[in-house]
This record gives structure tokens, C-alpha cells and sequence, in this order.
């Protein structure tokens, strides 16, 4: 099915007798546990609805690409202060996807530890849920507590509980410019301390990576006046030698560790995004590295770890043992290992019990995307 | 009249019996049944509405909430949380045939974690004390609304409390990592923790803002972040409140987010003025208050740039502070403009709409329109860089009709809010007080989605019934609910 019109998607599901797999661009297809289902192809609700600037403020079609959404921004000076990441390395596909999918996945770049995910953006969303119904939650306001918040219970998920035709999003100014301090650093343990010494002071750092043989990544942004100042600030407090990239070296290593085309792998190799506490990241790294060999990079001052194995080896549970109370999603692997993997981390009980509840609260009868995260839901 | 969910006779009848039972599950002496001892807790900050409670019951651990909200679910009795109950829209307000379950006793701290830039508390200590407790080390918990002395963090997630900084530094939702939360029937869920993305839905966003109606919170991650080294204002007095829009919009076209911006009409200058004395404009018609935070040489450069474009937008008069205490006193006025307000009329009525801050001159305008039809006066407050519009009505409760009027007045204005593209309520939350407008801004269909995910987590509607949603059937009916500007369809149908 590919709907033109938000009443002919809300007509399409409501008569439906069999479940859908949806689809933006299709970028991500390869996220997730496979979906066995007829397409339903939202590709048509790509327009720009509305962009007010000085409101803050883009209103598009769920499925308006990010390069374009990007494009329209820059010649502002605005972003999406997330900065959603281009996969479409990592997943082989022909472009970085759409913003409704950045929402889906709640897809969040370097910035995340200054700025938040996309789940800190959306402000607005309209589609169908799974019994045609449509749906308008948030509006095209920055501040609004009124009802549930269903656009960010929207965030990060998969597509399993409605199928969306527009959002709207805060959108923040663009930093004048950026530098990065790299620090030559020969371990995760000095790195993620240096980290946690540099997030932990006023120069306001707003990404921090760690790149085995590249070092410590510290990004400043802003005006220039206040970047320079700032570098220099924070070169003295580290104690610590240190090169400085100017604005095109420094965007062009965050791109790399934001699309994580900085992780040393394979194309068939099973990729990891494991979220933990920014201290627990060098326990976790110590504990695989006794179990199995892996290349991995750490992104979010330690809160982020993208980690790549062989992709005839299964160590889900030992990534998870050692990830916990954080948690791991299985990012990348073949369609086969997918289709088998507990992809998305186990729930406990409880948890996955609500979680059910909340599922079939939009989409009772399971018509969107079955099985794209838990089997069961 | 404010119309709350009728109560249950039976239940009421059973209240000696169910007190008993519940000093079987708490310390004895934290179960309040006299009527004296009660009295305290038949309303919060929203006081034109009372309600004296069937019980409260003051908890101290997980286990003992746990076991009460089993209780309450076993045998069907309503249960509404409490937090420092500091609510200006009623989502604390007691039922007659409800426990209140007070989260007084969860007053502490149980970790600051410096290193991974957070702390663990539990949810009745206040807002302050967080960033009271990391400033020693440089940091501070962002959100800061209006009443963070008072204030819990529990009822601050609830509520997802907003303050002066959320353009820049975002609500409660962007400042929380993780919650540990009991359901009605008693279990208890862990979301998120010290990592920065949930585990799959994001339900820690969901429970934020919900009002205490799908979860008692029992523990809160929040993130903390190191202070900025420094902070200036700017004081602009405009002629206009259309030339203090444009100044806003102006600053934010140019790639400025301010820690703060905040506007004021005439009347809130004249009141804050009478009360504090700072030397605020009074021939200004309105008064933009902006502060830039961060490096020293960045503030001082982006306070030329503000300064500049407040020119160009007409700026009458325009001060900057070269001091602390200059700038404290910038913001003096504006946060005592409630109390100011309420020196120069008798009762005030606070309103909380949300829209987009091109409309302000039109919403003003159809204000003033308004305050006329209804024969009241209004103050206008204004967290003018989010669109956060607090319009003060000024009544006096004691004169026949007024409090009538003046509700009828706020009912329309935010109307209005609605009708241009805002929303009913930007920071102080639905409540009561909105709840029969909610028809106004979501269409049966998005009323009905938003009581299925009620449903998800409490069934029988027992948790916090009455606030937010202007009628609730039971989850097994739920199919189509007709709602219109708070008229039921079937008022002769049990509600609960």
C-alpha cells in the first residue's frame, strides 16, 4: 500500500486484514528484527509543511528526507540540534533515511550528551494508529504539557506503534564555528576520565569521543570569540598535550563518529551500540576483551559504545552481562542473525508486560510492523 | 462547577476498616485519620479548590508504597500522589473517597555521582536542594520553575516542570535520566538509569507529565550539568509589546538562545515595580528581561549583539548588568511579580497557555478585548523566548460573581491560546482546572488514544481520577467518547 493522503492511509488500515511492514526511505531496513508483513510505503508524505525560523519551529511529512530537511535549515543557520546520524554506510543503503525515521529510531549524533535525541526535539506528530485512526499529538509550540506525551513516547519506536504522516520539531541555531581538541590517549580508562574531566568543567564541551589510535575527541562550538577562549581554557586544564582541528577537521571527525565510520570493521561484521553510564564503559570494554576480539569506539564521554565482532560468533550474552544495568541492541547483523537474535535488549517482566499494554493501546489488533522489535510485540 | 468523579458509598463506609489496614502496612503513626490533622491536605497550590481526603498515608520505603497501591487495587479504592503539593492546576487535589498518598517521606539524596554527571534522589526532596547539594563542585540541576524552593523533583517529573531557562537548557524531560516507579497493582518498574537512552518505548517520557496518573515515582535520575562561568542581563524597556515580539524573534533569527528571556506588560511593571523598587521603566509598555550565560567573553559579546538588536526594534530605555547584583536585581521584579499582583488585587487567578510567539501581539490584543467583556483587569507575564504566556486575572473572590467571571475570563483566554495555534497549558499542567477544555484542543479520537495508554497502565482508573481527561469510561468500554468544551453526553452516566 502506498497512501497519498493521510485519510486514504487512515481508510487503508482501518479495512486492512493483514499486518504491515512500514517504510520511510527505507534506509534502516536493516535495524531491527525482519518485519514479514505487505509494505506500506509512506514515501509520498515528504513534504515541507512548515518552517518558521524565528519560531524554532519545521513542520514536515514524516518521510521528508534529512539531507533535504538539512539543506533547508543550513541556509538559515538552524540545525537539528541531534545531529541524527547518516547510516547509510553502515547499513549499505542509498541515503541517510527521513526525519520520521530519526524519530523512530530516536536517533541521536555526538551532540546527545549536550542537546538530547531526537525524543528531545519532537514537539509534534500525526499519523494513523493500527486501527485507522488519526492521530494529532503536540503542537507547533516549544513549551506544552497538555496530555500525555505521545510524540516523544514515539521516539524509538520502530514503527510499532503508529504509522506516521507529519512531524514537527524544535530546531536550534547553528554553532558559528567548532574546534576539536585531540588528545593522544593509549587506553578507555585514561579516556574516559580525561572525558569526564573535560564534561565536568564550564568549558562547555559539547562532544567528546574516544577513537582507539586517534586518542580523545573534545568538540567546542559556538561564536569565535568564545571557542578560542574556551580552547584555551580547557588545553590547561587537561595538563595534557593536545592538537587542535579547526572547523572542516573537526566536522569531518565528528561525521565519522557520528555515522560510525570511524569503527574499524567488516561489512558483514555484527555491529553493537551498547548505552551505559560514561564511567562503566571501561569495565565493560576490559570484560569483552577477555571473552572475544572486537573493534570498538566510545562516543558520549563513555555512554555510547559501538562495538563490532565477526558475524559467525554470537555474544549477545556476554555483551549484555557486561552491559548491564545499561543495556545493548544488536545494530547490525545479517538478516538471518536478526531474524533469530534477541536483537533489542531483553525486558524484564513487568517492564515487558506494560510494555505490551502500551503496544496494543495504539495498535491492538498488532498491524504495524509485528515482531520489528520483540517477537511478541 | 468543578465536577470530580462521584463517590463510592461503600467505600466510604469502610473507612475506619480500611485505615486499619493500612497501619498494618505502614508505621501506624503514618496513616492520618482525624479530621483536624487532614484539613492540611484538602488542596495545593490551586486553593479555589478543596476537598478534604478519606485518609492520607505518608510511606517511607518502595516495599510499603508497593504494598499500599496492591491494597488500594485489591479492593478498588482510589489513590491520588501527593508531592510538596505545590500544584497551581489541582493534580494533587484529594478525593472524598481517596487515600492521598504522600511522598513527604522520600526527602533524600541517595547518590551524587559527579563523574557520570548525575544524582539519585528520591522524590520528595525539592528542586533546590539537588542543585544544592552538587554546587560545591560547579554543578547545578537545570529546571528551575518559579516554586523550586518548595517543590519536588517526584512532583517535577509528574508534572514536567518547566522554569525561566527551558529554551536553552529544556524541561524536565531533557534533564532526567532515569525513574523507578510503582504501578496500581503494585509492581515495581525501573526505566532507564545512568545511561542516556531507554531500553525500548520510551516510556520515561511518557511518565513525564502524566500527572501522577499512570505511576507513583519512587526515585529520579537527574542529570546535572557544570554551572556557566558566568551570567549578565539586559533590562529593555519597548513601546510596544509588538516591538518586544520582534526583539525576540530578532535575537533568536540571529542564533541567540538566551539562559532567559522574559516579558512583561504594563500592568506587571507597574505592579513588580510598586512592590520591589528596582527602577523598572514605567513608561514602557512592555519589558524584555534577557540573560546570557556562559564564558565570560562569549556574554560579553552576545550582550552587545542583544543590545543592538534591541535598538533597532526601538528599544525607550535599556540597562545592562556590570554587577551580580544588578542583574539579581533586573530579575527582581519578575519573580515577585505574583506577589506584587497579588498586593494590588485581592485574588488573582494564574493562567498557563502556550503559543507561538508571533501571535503574542494578537493574543494581547484579543486580551485586552476580553478583560473587557468579563469587566476584569489583567497582568501579563511572559517566558517570551518559548512562547509561555502567564496572564494574572485580577478579582476579589469576596464579590458576588467575580470568581465566576474571572474563571470564565481565563476559560476564554487560553480559547485563544488554543485557536491560534497554542496550546492549553505550557508548564503548570492540566489538572483540573484545564480539564474540561481539553475537548477544545484534542479531538475525540486523540482524547480516546490518550485514555487507552490510561488504561495500558491502570485499568480501573483508580490512580489520580478526575484530573486531565474530562470523562472516563471504563477501559473495557472504550470505544468512542463524545467530548465537547467539558458538556457530557450522558450526565446521567456513572463516572468515576
Amino acid at each position: 500500500m502506498k497512501p497519498k493522503s493521510l485519510a486514504e492511509l487512515a481508510e487503508g488500515v482501518a479495512g486492512a486484514r493483514a499486518p504491515f511492514a512500514l517504510q520511510g526511505a527505507g534506509s534502516k531496513r536493516g535495524l531491527g528484527r525482519p518485519v514479514v508483513a505487505e509494505l506500506l510505503d509512506l514515501s509520498a508524505f515528504n513534504a515541507v509543511i512548515a518552517y518558521e525560523p524565528e519560531e524554532l519551529i519545521l513542520e514536515c511529512g514524516a518521510a521528508a528526507r534529512l539531507k533535504d530537511v538539512q539543506g533547508l535549515l543550513n541556509k538559515q543557520g538552524q540545525m537539528l540540534a541531534f545531529e541524527p546520524p547518516d547510516f547509510s554506510a553502515l547499513f549499505s543503503s542509498k541515503h541517510a533515511g527521513t526525519l520520521g525515521g530519526a524519530l523512530m529510531c530516536n536517533l541521536a549524533g555526538p551532540r546527545r550528551l549536550k542537546a538530547g535525541a531526537a525524543r528531545d526535539h519532537v514537539l509534534g506528530a500525526t499519523g494513523v494508529n493500527g486501527t485507522g485512526e488519526i492521530i494529532k499529538a503536540g503542537a507547533r509550540v516549544v513549551k506544552n504539557v497538555t496530555g500525555y506525551d505521545v510524540p516523544r513516547l514515539l521516539a524509538g519506536s520502530h514503527g510499532t506503534l503508529m504509522a506516521l504522516t507529519s512531524v514537527i520539531f524544535k530546531v536550534m541555531p547553528r554553532p558559528e564555528t567548532e574546534n576539536t581538541l585531540l588528545v593522544p590517549c593509549g587506553n578507555e580508562a585514561s579516556a574516559v576520565a580525561l572525558m569526564a574531566k573535560a564534561l565536568g568543567s564550564s568549558c562547555e564541551v559539547s562532544a567528546a569521543a574516544y577513537v582507539p589510535g586517534q586518542g580523545v575527541a573534545l568538540r567546542l562550538e559556538g561564536i569565535d570569540v568564545s571557542v578560542a577562549y574556551r580552547r584555551a581554557k580547557l588545553a590547561t586544564l587537561l595538563e595534557a598535550e593536545s592538537q587542535v582541528l579547526e572547523a572542516k577537521a573537526s566536522a569531518s571527525l565528528w561525521q565519522a563518529v557520528r555515522d560510525v565510520t570511524a569503527l574499524p570493521c567488516q561489512p558483514s561484521d555484527c555491529i553493537w551500540r551498547i548505552s551505559v553510564a560514561p564511567q562503566h564503559a571501561p569495565q565493560v570494554i576490559a570484560a569483552l576483551r577477555q571473552q572475544f576480539a572486537f573493534t570498538f569506539i566510545i562516543d558520549w564521554g563513555g555512554g555510547l559504545i559501538w562495538l563490532a565482532h565477526n558475524e559467525n560468533q554470537d555474544h549477545a550474552a556476554a555483551i549484555r552481562a557486561a552491559a548491564s544495568p545499561g543495556h545493548a541492541t544488536l545494530f547490525r547483523a545479517s538478516e538471518a542473525t536478526r531474524a533469530t537474535a534477541q536483537v533489542f535488549q531483553p525486558l524484564p517482566p513487568a517492564l515487558a508486560a506494560l510494555t505490551q499494554r502500551v503496544k496494543q493501546a495504539f495498535d491492538q489488533k498488532g498491524q504495524f510492523n509485528p515482531g520489528r522489535m520483540y517477537p511478541e510485540l | 462547577m468543578l465536577v470530580m468523579p462521584a463517590s463510592d458509598r461503600q467505600v466510604l463506609a469502610r473507612r475506619a476498616e480500611i485505615a486499619g489496614a493500612l497501619r498494618q502496612l505502614v508505621a501506624p503513626s503514618h496513616v492520618i485519620d482525624s479530621p483536624v490533622a487532614l484539613k492540611p491536605y484538602e488542596s495545593d497550590g490551586l486553593t479555589a479548590y478543596k476537598q478534604v481526603p478519606m485518609l492520607v498515608v505518608l510511606p517511607q520505603t518502595v516495599a510499603e508504597v508497593s504494598a499500599i497501591l496492591a491494597y488500594a487495587h485489591a479492593e478498588g479504592i482510589k489513590v491520588v500522589p501527593r508531592g510538596a503539593g505545590t500544584s497551581l492546576s489541582g493534580g494533587a487535589l484529594p478525593l472524598e473517597d481517596g487515600i492521598l498518598l504522600g511522598m513527604a517521606k522520600f526527602n533524600r539524596i541517595l547518590e551524587t555521582d559527579f563523574e557520570n554527571r548525575c544524582c539519585v534522589v528520591q522524590p520528595g526532596v525539592t528542586n533546590l536542594a539537588i542543585t544544592k547539594a552538587v554546587e560545591t563542585r560547579g554543578f547545578y540541576y537545570a529546571p528551575d520553575p518559579s516554586s523550586q524552593i518548595a517543590c519536588t523533583i517526584g512532583g517535577n517529573v509528574a508534572e514536567n516542570s518547566g522554569g525561566v531557562h527551558c529554551l536553552k537548557y529544556g524541561l524536565t524531560t531533557n534533564n532526567i535520566l532515569g525513574l523507578e516507579m510503582v504501578l496500581i497493582t503494585g509492581e515495581v518498574i525501573r526505566l532507564g538509569g545512568k545511561h542516556m537512552d531507554s531500553e525500548a518505548y520510551d516510556l520515561l517520557a511518557l511518565m513525564t507529565g502524566s500527572e501522577g496518573l499512570l505511576g507513583v515515582i519512587t526515585e529520579v535520575t537527574v542529570r546535572i550539568i557544570p554551572k556557566p562561568e558566568t551570567a549578565r542581563a539586559l533590562l529593555i524597556g519597548f513601546p510596544s509589546s509588538t516591538a518586544a515580539g520582534q526583539c525576540v524573534a530578532d535575537i533568536i533569527s540571529q542564533g541567540i538562545i538566551p539562559g532567559g528571556m522574559e516579558m512583561m506588560d504594563k500592568p506587571a511593571i507597574h505592579a513588580a515595580e510598586a512592590f520591589v523598587k528596582v527602577g523598572y521603566p514605567l513608561e514602557a509598555e512592555a519589558l524584555l528581561i534577557v540573560e546570557l550565560d556562559g564564558p565570560q567573553a562569549e556574554v560579553d559579546q552576545l550582550i552587545a549583539r542583544v543590545e543592538k538588536i534591541a535598538r533597532a526594534n526601538h528599544a525607550q530605555s535599556l540597562r545592562i548588568s556590570n554587577t551580580e547584583a544588578e542583574r539579581l536585581a533586573f530579575w527582581a521584579g519578575r519573580k515577585a511579580a505574583f506577589p506584587a499582583v497579588g498586593r494590588i488585587s485581592p485574588d488573582y487567578m494564574c493562567m498557563d497557555g502556550t503559543i507561538p510567539r508571533k501571535k503574542l501581539p494578537e493574543v494581547l490584543e484579543g486580551m485586552a478585548a476580553l478583560s473587557r467583556k468579563h469587566r476584569l483587569g489583567v497582568a501579563n507575564v511572559f517566558h517570551a523566548g518559548d512562547g509561555n504566556l502567564h496572564p494574572l486575572i485580577l478579582f476579589d473572590a469576596n464579590t458576588e460573581g467575580e470568581l465566576q467571571r474571572a474563571e470564565e475570563f481565563g476559560a476564554d483566554i487560553l480559547r485563544l491560546c488554543v485557536k491560534v495555534g497554542g496550546v492549553l497549558t505550557g508548564e503548570h499542567g492540566v489538572g483540573v482546572e484545564k480539564r474540561d477544555l481539553m475537548g477544545e484542543m484534542f479531538s475525540e479520537t486523540d482524547l480516546g488514544q490518550q485514555l487507552r495508554i490510561k488504561c495500558a497502565f491502570d485499568t480501573q482508573n483508580l490512580l489520580n481520577p478526575g484530573k486531565v481527561f474530562p470523562v472516563l469510561h471504563r477501559c473495557a468500554e472504550m470505544g468512542k467518547m463524545i467530548v465537547h468544551g467539558g458538556n457530557l453526553a450522558h450526565p446521567d452516566l456513572p463516572r468515576f
